[in-house]
């Protein structure tokens, strides 16, 4: 929808892999980070980006784009990445990833980044701007929507559930959040720290339009994000995302406790080459 | 009031009334909802400025703006955390959102959601709040003794706490004009007017010197502008001579007045809030003179560091000093 169909156009899978490359490039220059969640979510925002999302690479504040919030402030290196893959952030800042003075510091910060629309860190925020940036579109008669991508830890945070009722009670069909399932949050797995489940049920009982899919499978992130767009009744939508910690990297999907991970030197050739070669047919 | 059960007596007894008692005093003149009204009037002539609440519309006067808007009234529930971020998401889209709550909420519910997603973004959002420091017998849930505190200590956050009726409509317009994100406590219903015999106007960042007096200064904000100016009356009478310089916006805080006016040699300085006596504008004021090497006699009024009892609020004015019968006595101690 986004990018008009070349032929010589790269593919959604070549944009995830371009996007796991670019958040393993910045991982380097800091040695550790987010990078397990990065991998996780990087196909999810491949299909954001270059198949759901209006923008203009040029103009990231352009009036007619569509919003993407990261409510996720520590996915930053994820959302650069996809950033730097759309054009909206030169690829040479890369390097500058999480140094003084770069404009791509290590949690999301509306106000130091292009393409950034919300300062995160603290997490269970994106979700309530989501709301009112639907009602004040609503209000200009603009076809824009918001994207907004939260985690599954953030179910745990009660505001998330103030905004879950709000976006349904104001039938704020122009809103698309993704939530990533990754299970794993900063003490352990997420259904144990505190339960979810069922989300798909709770969330359409509380008056969202759901699917789920695995987020891992660019197929099927197509096919919901798709329908959610097609959807015709008037209510929010979102799509619950089964993703992998790592995917791509075969020794970092097995790493236990990945929530924040070392890398150590040496093995982040090995990551893009694990990278590369799980890119071959 | 704890004494009351004790023994019967025939003092009358005051009763807690509501939890949003009047502050006009008995007979003292009022004007209704000035808050609502004046930003009826502002919405007249500004097509972005939208108003929000958590289920305290009536109760913060902007129940007047949703009869006279009613398609730019979002009831967003009872749901604080959700008000300030979407708040924040309507400002991002360029509506002027004015949202509403009680201060206790603001400041200590909501707090995260107001420093990341309006003061960290710098969003336009006018945040307007009943019941501020001691205005609710209701106990502490409903007192906001700390709210000047909080809201000080946030970058980019604007701070009003306006005396009277004809201070908040004024207010209103003022903030508006002015681009960021603005904390502005506020008085409900009906609500005192005096300063209109002052030949007062309120500016953003300006303090005004209300009154003039020889023996001391009470530097005030908020309602207790009022009581010092009914306190420098009754002092008169003793032959006391009191000024009253009232400073509305208690961040920026305006430094040339008030260095002006407590570096006058000879003159007790009080400061007077309704809040407690930790981080707001008498510790604002200390931390100032201290700096630019002022140094007056110096004392503050203000409301104790401890959970605040409930009751009638006459009664609490009076125990925790901040009527005007006790600062009046208090500054006749101190000069004594």
């Amino acid at each position: 929808m986004a990018t008009p169909t070349l032929t010589n156009a790269p593919t959604l899978a070549q944009r995830a892999r371009n996007i796991r490359r670019n958040a393993l490039l910045m991982g380097e220059v800091q040695g550790q980070g987010y990078i397990a969640q990065a991998l996780d979510i990087a196909d999810v925002l491949a299909v954001a980006y270059f198949h759901a999302m209006r923008f203009r690479a040029e103009d990231p504040v352009w009036e007619g784009r569509d919003r993407f919030l990261l409510s996720n402030g520590h996915y930053a290196i994820a959302l650069y990445a996809a950033l730097i893959e759309a054009g909206i952030i030169p690829e040479a800042e890369l390097e500058t990833y999480g140094f003084d003075e770069s404009r791509l510091p290590m949690s999301g910060m509306a106000s130091y980044t292009p393409g950034m629309e919300m300062s995160g860190g603290s997490l269970g925020l994106g979700l309530g701007i989501a709301v009112g940036m639907a009602l004040g579109l609503k209000r200009k008669n603009s076809a824009a929507r918001i994207f907004t991508l939260f985690s599954d830890g953030e179910l745990d945070e009660g505001s998330k559930w103030e905004a879950i009722m709000s976006a349904a009670h104001h039938k704020l069909d122009n809103i698309i959040a993704i939530v990533d399932v990754n299970n794993q949050q900063a003490d352990g797995p997420s259904k144990q720290m505190l339960g979810f489940e069922p989300l798909v049920d709770k969330l359409e009982a509380f008056g969202w339009f759901v699917q789920r899919v695995d987020g891992n499978d660019l197929d099927a992130v197509v096919g919901a994000f798709d329908a959610a767009t097609a959807h015709a009744e008037p209510k929010p939508r979102i799509i619950v995302a089964d993703t992998l910690m790592g995917k791509g990297v075969p020794f970092l999907e097995q790493r236990e406790k990945n929530h924040f991970i070392r890398v150590e030197p040496h093995e982040w050739q090995l990551a893009l080459s694990a990278l590369n070669a799980g890119d071959q047919p | 009031m704890k004494s009351a059960g004790s023994t019967p007596s025939a003092k009358p007894r005051l009763t807690t009334s509501a939890m949003i008692a009047s502050i006009a005093a008995e007979g003292q003149r009022t004007k209704p909802a000035p808050f609502g009204h004046a930003l009826v009037e502002l919405a007249r002539s500004r097509g972005d400025v939208v108003g929000m609440t958590a289920d305290l519309g009536k109760y913060t006067d902007l129940h007047i703006f949703a009869q006279a808007f009613p398609d730019r009234y979002y009831q967003m529930g009872m749901a604080e955390q959700l008000l300030f971020a979407a708040a924040s998401g309507l400002a991002a889209e360029g509506f002027m959102p004015f949202a509403t709550t009680y201060a206790v909420f603001a400041s200590r519910r909501a707090y995260d959601f107001i420093h990341q997603t309006i003061a960290e973004e710098d969003r336009n959002v006018k945040i307007a709040c009943a019941l501020p420091g001691l205005t609710s017998g209701y106990g502490p849930s409903h007192q906001a003794a700390e709210d000047l505190a909080l809201f000080r200590a946030m970058p980019n956050m604007t701070v009003i706490d306006p005396c009277d009726a004809h201070e908040i409509e004024q207010v209103v317009p003022a903030i508006a004009a002015h681009r960021g994100p603005v904390y502005m406590r506020l008085l409900r219903g009906q609500v005192p007017l005096v300063l209109d015999e002052y030949n007062y106007r309120f500016e953003l960042g300006k303090a005004a010197l209300l009154r003039d007096g020889s023996d001391v200064l009470v530097i005030s904000s908020g309602i207790m502008t009022m009581r010092a100016l009914e306190a420098a009356q009754a002092l008169s009478d003793d032959r006391i001579g009191a000024a009253v310089l009232h400073v509305p916006t208690i961040k920026p805080l305006d430094t040339e007045a008030i260095l002006r006016e407590a570096g006058k040699p000879g003159r007790l300085v009080v400061v007077a809030e309704n809040h407690t006596v930790i981080g707001g504008l008498g510790e604002a004021v200390a931390t100032l003179l201290m700096r630019s090497g002022v140094h007056p006699a110096f004392r503050q009024i203000g409301l104790p560091d401890e959970f605040l009892a409930a009751g009638a609020l006459p009664s609490l004015h009076d125990r925790y000093g901040i009527s005007t019968a006790e600062v009046k006595r208090q500054i006749k101690d101190w000069l004594r």
